[in-house]
């Protein structure tokens, strides 16, 4: 009874409104995705029609109310206690779909529970986050120690290799949304300014000829040496170490290429290549990305209207209920819709961010960077791929997108950590 | 170090955030390519062309009609591996039209729709429409083609054809689609806005499969399309197709006029071409033949020609003279003493009645003389100049170096001297009555269209004004919307009175002088008329004659012009004749000379030698003169003597 009680005054009710906000907004899209303007339903309680994804997305919601409150109820140290065997048990999971799994779209990902079908790889996220949270949180454990750094390292890769195992590439990027996290709990910042860097490099020498990248690194090289370093900085070790920088620079240049036309599969190869030229293949895998762009750049500043729109509907727009959902609220609520979402989630993640300031116990607040993190990762790369400054990967655009393994995988990562955060405020 | 590292993470997410809407505001707010409905694949623009309006003659009878056809669309993506033979055997076309064709299609858009074939009748239509199912990708469109019931008037009607490249690219408001039909000349260029009527655009929706998926929101951004407005004509269809049967075998023009209203009655330019050449599929073949035809039979030489208005012209000279006073009807001028030498017999002009019906050159350079002497001057230099300004503004009021204003775009001003243009041809005050005189019998540096010739005869059948002359009475159902500017009065500078005596003489003229050929008095029809004779430097002189009738009340003024047919009274006075007398009684009472007249022949010297008869340029020499004879039946060769 007085536990009940405790959890309303203690839990975050911003996060939880923002959450419903996202939520809800994601289903009335879906419906919008599904509907179909030729043959109007003559009901506003179409939308919980089983018969289309809107519904079924209701039922999902549903659902997820119901985890919320068994997250809730179950006791928080729970999480902390069992990290490690959640985070053991989902590996196990993720190694046994492989074999389990039936292939959906070249994706072993999938498992069938009658007629659901759940992915494993959307929990994954969470249970590495316990793990990691778990480790970091160990006295004595600092994430600037090699050996530390390697085994922190370790738990955060072992889930994407088994899921690219899965051939669900998408699904594994986001776990490099952990850096931000060992950013956080002391890794250096060279890593993830590496990580930029590497991004940069990667994109120029998509766009520029390889020895145009590798000649422009050694202009810039050069231009250090002689106007950034002092004459008695001029030393044998510096020259050693820029000389460094530059064969690093090349190797990534020239790796990159050998990635991109000898590693990556062919329509992979293509998604790259229209990251930096939508235009080359307009009708093959530039489609999505023109398909998107015209989607959400005809809903202009007010958008065309809810259920209005014409694009997202008409199969024009792939995925358009889920990695697409964002085109929806593109066309349909124009400019004011898409920023009003992009604000909704920052609104979120300064909130997560600052709650996750205040925990008092260190595994809270390393999970709460995990959520957070986790949820920025996506909404960097779903929102960024439907405006066309992302690659197309497909993953899902948190709370929003259609599916059950997406919804419940995000409620429960959200919610674990608004359980521990709501026995911050009376635990001591 | 920690708070550092917070607000590191938050600033990284707080800056994609505004990268992201600033990208949003990118393509939603600046960048408007998918802005517009139907920019975007999902809708797309369907345009209903409506029917253009239908032309009638003055009784309700058709000039000009539409026939629907269907134009063939093709969208290049949706053609997937049809058998390519049958259908150039089904469509009558060949491989290198099949593939040429596509190819353009599939250079300018391959989801959207070109033109691939156009102009299919209905019955080729029906024949296709069911094998179509075996050729995704090819659509129709409703559309039409002129025809013309009445077969005539082709100058005047204009023709339509595909928009020129550079005004569809000067569109100040983007209406016309490439290939889109528009008015290119005559009254189907001049009235293009009400006959074109207002297309309908629907905006339909479809799906990536290339399905219809119903008309987007309900229709609420369609418009229907509103067909065009009928023109009703003033012409007379049997008056005009009278006038092309009299010009077989002759070259030139007639324009008629109902004076008190300016309306046009019949307005031919000949050789003229059947309008239905430059109609339907076979447009481009035809042009290139007519284009290349020396009569240049697209022109339209009522309005757009330039002849000298000849003797026609002492009929103002008269007039202004009356006015000014320098004349009274009685006045007489001895026939020696003018730069013109009379040619012999009997016509001493005793009185302005009958300088006019002899058309005497000596009694008109009197007048003229008269005329440019108005005034106290003393030195001959100053006199021209005082003169010449204001006879130039009298013979400006009966519409001479002006565009009279017709509906019709291709209008020419012609040619009224100023003292401005002497002044450039012989210096400052360095010329002087001797220099001009020419101008006294219409020669000179006159130049008038045949529209110009018709409109004087309406003024002077109206004793001293005109009304703009129009083709164009009604448009659409109500036959209202009439520029008001198209029924303008305009008066002459004449009192009306002194009209009596000119209009006397010109009574003369049929009854006992140069334009007897005309007269009507057999069908009780006083016709009052006057010959003219345009020199021509490249050949025969053209033959002019203008006439109006009845006398009293007058229905009907004629201009007519025979390019090379030598005397007015000889080539246009029969014309001119049956024209009035088909116009005010329906009928012809003399069919044996009306054969006659369509079997004599005047062949044209660009005819003969294969070059345009061009104008005759501006010649300060004494030009050369034409006395005129009492007409007669046969082709006389005028004589040319020495001017002086």
């Amino acid at each position: 009874m007085s536990k009940e009680i405790d959890i309303k005054q203690g839990i975050d009710w911003t996060t939880v409104w923002l959450y419903a906000a996202l939520v809800f907004f994601g289903w009335l899209n879906i419906y919008a995705a599904v509907y179909n303007p030729d043959n109007p339903a003559d009901s506003i309680l179409d939308i919980f029609s089983l018969k289309h994804r809107a519904g079924v997305q209701f039922m999902f919601i549903s659902l997820s109310f119901l985890l919320m409150l068994v997250i809730l109820f179950i006791d928080y140290k729970f999480y902390d206690t069992f990290g490690y065997i959640i985070y053991a048990f989902m590996i196990l999971v993720l190694i046994a779909t492989i074999f389990l799994s039936t292939e959906i779209k070249g994706s072993r990902s999938w498992i069938k529970l009658g007629s659901f079908s759940l992915q494993p790889a959307e929990f994954a996220k969470t249970a590495t986050a316990l793990a990691l949270a778990k480790y970091l949180s160990t006295q004595n454990v600092n994430i600037t120690r090699f050996r530390d750094a390697v085994v922190a390292g370790l738990l955060v890769f072992v889930p994407p290799i088994i899921i690219i195992l899965q051939k669900e590439t998408g699904s594994a990027l986001t776990f490099a949304a952990f850096v931000m996290v060992l950013y956080r709990e002391g890794l250096s910042g060279v890593y993830p300014a590496l990580g930029i860097v590497f991004a940069i490099l990667f994109v120029l020498s998509l766009i520029f000829p390889n020895y145009y990248v590798i000649a422009g690194i050694a202009v810039l090289c050069v231009a250090f040496w002689y106007l950034f370093l002092k004459r008695f900085e001029r030393t044998r070790q510096n020259l050693t170490r820029i000389i460094a920088v530059f064969l690093l620079g090349s190797f990534v240049v020239l790796g990159v290429d050998f990635f991109v036309n000898k590693v990556l599969q062919k329509h992979q190869q293509k998604r790259v290549q229209v990251l930096v030229n939508p235009d080359a293949d307009p009708l093959g895998a530039g489609w999505n990305v023109t398909q998107s762009r015209i989607a959400i750049s005809s809903g202009q500043f007010l958008g065309k209207g809810y259920l209005k729109g014409t694009q997202t509907k008409f199969d024009y727009v792939p995925e358009q209920a889920t990695d697409f959902i964002f085109c929806t609220v593109g066309e349909e609520w124009g400019f004011i819709g898409s920023v009003g979402v992009i604000l909704i989630f920052l609104a979120l993640l300064n909130r997560l961010i600052n709650l996750a300031e205040k925990q008092r116990s260190k595994f809270s607040r390393i999970y709460g960077y995990c959520v957070a993190a986790i949820l920025f990762f996506h909404l960097l790369v779903n929102i960024g791929m439907t405006i066309g400054l992302m690659p197309v990967i497909g993953i899902p655009l948190p709370f929003l997108s259609y599916g059950g393994s997406s919804l419940w995988s995000f409620t429960i990562l959200l919610f674990i950590f608004l359980k521990l955060d709501a026995h911050r405020s009376y635990k001591v | 170090m920690f708070d550092n590292r917070k607000q590191t993470i938050l600033g990284f997410i707080f800056l994609v955030g505004i990268i992201y809407v600033l990208r949003l505001f990118y393509l939603q707010v600046i960048d408007d390519t998918f802005h517009t409905l139907g920019s975007t694949n999902a809708i797309q623009k369907e345009i209903q062309v409506p029917l253009r309006g239908q032309i009638y003659d003055r009784n309700g009878r058709l000039l000009v009609a539409n026939v629907e056809v269907y134009d063939m669309l093709v969208t290049p993506r949706k053609v997937k591996s049809i058998d390519t033979l049958t259908f150039c055997k089904l469509l009558g076309i060949t491989r290198g039209y099949f593939d040429s064709t596509m190819n353009a299609a599939k250079e300018y858009s391959a989801n959207r729709t070109s033109l691939f074939m156009r102009q299919l009748s209905k019955e080729d239509y029906g024949r296709i429409a069911d094998a179509m199912v075996n050729f995704p990708g090819f659509t129709f469109e409703q559309s039409f083609f002129r025809t013309y019931p009445g077969n005539t008037m082709a100058n005047a009607l204009g023709y339509i054809g595909e928009i020129p490249k550079k005004q569809f690219e000067e569109q100040t408001v983007p209406y016309y689609r490439k290939g889109d039909y528009i008015g290119l000349t005559g009254l189907e260029k001049y009235y293009e806005g009400e006959l074109r009527g207002r297309r309908g655009v629907k905006f339909m929706m479809y799906d990536v499969h290339g399905e219809e998926k119903g008309v987007y929101q309900g229709g609420k951004f369609d418009t229907l399309a509103v067909i065009g407005k009928n023109l009703y004509s003033s012409v007379d269809i049997e008056v005009q197709q009278l006038a092309d049967s009299l010009f077989q075998n002759k070259v030139g023009s007639v324009v008629a006029i109902e004076p008190a209203t300016g309306e046009i009655l019949a307005m031919g330019s000949y050789p003229t071409y059947n309008p239905s050449l430059l109609s339907g599929r076979e447009f481009s073949k035809n042009f290139l033949s007519l284009t290349r035809n020396p009569d240049k039979p697209l022109n339209n030489r009522a309005v757009s020609a330039f002849y000298r208005p000849g003797s026609t012209f002492k009929l103002v000279q008269a007039a202004i003279g009356l006015e000014l006073g320098v004349i009274t009807p009685s006045t007489s001028f001895a026939s020696t003493g003018s730069m013109f030498v009379f040619h012999s017999g009997p016509y001493e002009a005793s009185n302005l009645n009958y300088a006019i019906q002899l058309s005497s050159n000596p009694y008109f350079y009197n007048v003229f003389r008269k005329i440019i002497g108005n005034n106290n001057e003393k030195s001959p230099f100053q006199s021209a100049r005082i003169g010449l300004n204001v006879w130039n503004g009298m013979v400006a009021k009966f519409g001479f170096g002006r565009k009279l204003g017709i509906d019709l775009p291709s209008e020419t001003k012609g040619l009224l001297p100023d003292v401005a243009r002497y002044d450039k041809v012989y210096g400052k005050e360095q010329w002087k009555f001797s220099n001009i005189y020419s101008l006294s019998i219409g020669e000179g540096e006159l130049g008038v269209n045949v529209l110009k010739l018709a409109n004087l005869c309406a003024t002077l059948a109206n004793r001293g004004y005109w009304r703009t002359p129009h083709l164009i009475k009604g448009i659409g159902a109500n036959g209202k919307g009439i520029d008001s500017e198209l029924r303008k009065v305009h008066k002459t500078d004449i009192d009306p009175k002194h009209f009596e005596a000119v209009v006397n003489g010109m009574s003369l003229v049929i009854k006992q002088g140069t334009g007897r050929a005309s007269n009507l008095e057999s069908v009780g029809i006083e016709v009052c008329g006057k010959t003219g004779t345009s020199q021509n430097k490249k050949g025969k002189d053209h033959a002019i004659f203008i006439a109006f009738a009845p006398r009293y009340n007058p229905k009907i003024a004629v201009a007519c012009v025979v390019e090379n047919g030598g005397f007015g009274g000889v080539a246009s006075a029969p014309i001119t004749g049956l024209l009035i007398e088909k116009y005010l009684t329906r009928k012809i009472s003399r069919q044996a000379y009306k054969e006659q007249v369509i079997n004599t022949r005047y062949t044209t010297v660009a005819a003969s030698a294969g070059a345009k008869a061009a104008p005759k340029p501006i010649n300060p020499d004494a030009p050369e003169k034409t006395p005129e004879k009492p007409a007669d039946n046969k082709i006389k060769p005028a004589t040319k003597p020495q001017a002086r």
